[in-house]
């Protein structure tokens, strides 16, 4: 009797992991800040006007939905303030605030809440956010401003990095010297430091990348997705280009590829768990976002190549799950033989 | 039918417990296409509720002379004629509206309801009881596309019946009138008819085989009729 003093019995699981979805939740927010303080310093403080409607909207559609549908509140896990920074880094600085609490709502209630909540959204909140909004009000999110307007700096509106060297790809010279002599694009060193026209979060590569690291660092994601995703986008425009190396980075510091392979492209709950079908689903979203970007009418695709991936998912888990060792599949093969036969 | 239901729910059951739309999905490609405006959906839902009842009539009239092999182009020459009819009308008075739902009026012909109603009601019960399911289908496929209209057309345009509702200061969520809106006001509907249909204390309103026009095809209603034979002979 006195053995049975010494030993803790309990149900399994019996090893736990300290990591919570809260904690996880939290090192994600950490990581998206160096992006949000370089658009507050890019943008002016309308960025964080834009983005606390985006976060209270998103807190709010997530606890009223939880109560309506009498589940348990999930405030607590800090998921709903990660799709509202995400939302908002989505959004140009001139969104109306009401065009913005509109895009949480939709993200939260219909793609979030509607399947299930948290673990259960089959695409990612945030950009299906966007995509209505963009389907919605288009005017309203495709007009830029340039970065220091809100300082006094001249405000030229003119055509966004990706959408010039689009063009220049048209006419066919995109070489670097040719890069190089259009007024029109910003430097390559502009383009790091976030110094042109784009989304709130998209423009920083700089505080992006530190982000990037920081994930790293806390193993909150593998860099299987980030690398294998801008790696694809690269190689396609490396041959589109013909070898010209600033076209590539302009490309992939360009558009929403960095905001979308970094922080959106490895949301857990929509995409693949395993090595390979990481590499197949990094691989995918790459070549989709170079097939819209060189052919689609739309100068960026990173939002709807991730969804596209998203929704296939499922399918790669299928195809990538690893066979237990030893495992026979021989019989069910020749069933469906014969029923061919 | 082996259950015997009163001539009044024959009405109320295409309303909501069996709406064609929301709860049977039949009929969803004239439902998402024409709903972007009231004036259309309102449009459609009449033009298709009367040939619902016209046909239901004619082909309960007919259902002992129609030879069970050959009923399904008995079916279709008779709400083909019937669609020709209320074309014709359309395009003679009301040519506006013929306009707006252009192939969708002529294609009432092969529409999932339609059809399913004469499959499933018409061809095996009375006439005043056809009328009525007619009618109550037709209704409920009315005020389902008048839901998804009003419900786009305000949103996605600011407007109802062409009435400037919104003011032009806010933007419209345009959206709404694309596809993809139509899937998501669709979608929500479902959910509502469904909640609606199978509040608590009711039970759990499911559909029976002999409500499905693919019924004699499927497998799972022969297992059911089987199941069902099987018990008899116990």
């Amino acid at each position: 009797m006195s053995f049975t003093k010494k030993l803790t019995v309990s149900a399994s699981p019996h090893v736990r992991s300290p990591e919570t979805t809260t904690g996880i939740m939290l090192d994600v927010i950490i990581a998206l800040i160096p992006a949000l303080a370089a658009s507050v310093w890019l943008f002016g403080p309308r960025t964080l006007l834009v983005t606390a409607t985006t976060i209270l909207t998103c807190m709010l559609s997530e606890f009223l939905s939880r109560k309506i549908m009498k589940r348990s509140g999930t405030l607590g896990d800090l998921s709903a303030i990660v799709t509202g920074i995400l939302l908002a880094f989505n959004l140009p600085a001139t969104i109306p605030l009401w065009v913005a609490a509109i895009g949480g709502v939709v993200a939260i209630v219909v793609v979030k809440q509607f399947f299930g909540g948290i673990g259960q959204n089959f695409v990612n909140p945030a950009l299906v956010g966007r995509i209505v909004l963009m389907a919605s009000f288009p005017t309203m999110m495709s007009t830029w401003v340039q970065p220091f307007a809100w300082r006094g700096a001249q405000a030229v509106t003119t055509a966004s990095p990706l959408a010039s060297i689009t063009s220049m790809l048209a006419t066919g010279d995109v070489s670097a010297a040719a890069l190089s002599t259009n007024t029109a694009l910003p430097s390559l060193w502009q383009m790091l430091i976030g110094q042109r026209q784009g989304c709130l979060g998209e423009v920083c590569a700089v505080a992006l990348l530190l982000g990037f690291a920081y994930l790293l660092i806390r193993r909150v994601i593998t860099p299987t997705i980030p690398l294998t995703y801008i790696g694809t986008v690269a190689v396609i425009m490396l041959i589109a280009g013909k070898g010209s190396l600033p076209f590539v980075a302009y490309e992939v510091l360009g558009g929403g590829l960095l905001l979308g392979a970094i922080f959106m492209a490895t949301d857990y709950t929509t995409s693949p768990i395993n090595f390979k079908g990481k590499l197949i689903y990094g691989i995918g979203c790459g070549i989709l976002t170079a097939l819209i970007r060189l052919f689609g009418s739309l100068p960026e695709g990173v939002s709807f190549s991730i969804i596209i991936m998203n929704i296939l998912v499922p399918h790669i888990e299928r195809l990538t799950t690893p066979k237990p060792f030893g495992s026979v599949k021989e019989p069910k093969k020749r069933q469906e033989k014969e029923a061919k036969v | 039918m082996a259950e015997k239901r009163s001539l009044g729910k024959e009405f109320t059951k295409g309303l909501l417990k069996e709406n064609p739309v929301l709860r049977l999905v039949l009929g969803t490609c004239p439902t998402l296409a024409v709903t972007t405006s009231v004036e259309s959906a309102l449009g459609m839902g009449a033009a298709a509720a009367i040939v619902l009842v016209c046909s239901n009539i004619v082909i309960s009239a007919l259902r002992k002379v129609i030879p069970s092999k050959v009923r399904i182009p008995c079916y279709i020459v008779v709400i083909a004629a019937f669609v020709t009819i209320v074309q014709m009308l359309v395009k003679a008075f009301l040519p506006q509206i013929d306009e707006q739902l252009g192939v969708y009026l002529p294609l009432i012909v092969v529409n999932c309801i339609i059809l399913g109603r004469a499959e499933a009601f018409a061809g095996k019960n009375p006439i005043v009881a056809s009328a009525l399911d007619g009618l109550g289908m037709g209704v409920g496929f009315t005020a389902a596309l008048l839901a998804m209209g009003a419900i786009r057309e305000l949103l996605g345009a600011g407007t109802l019946l062409g009435h400037q509702i919104i003011p032009g200061a806010i933007a419209p969520m345009i959206i709404f009138i694309l596809p993809p809106g139509g899937f998501f006001v669709f979608g929500m509907l479902i959910a509502c008819a469904n909640r609606l249909a199978e509040r608590k204390g009711k039970p759990r309103a499911t559909l029976s085989c002999g409500s499905c026009p693919m019924a004699d095809a499927c497998a799972h209603a022969a297992c059911e009729t089987a199941e069902a034979k099987e018990g008899e002979a116990k």
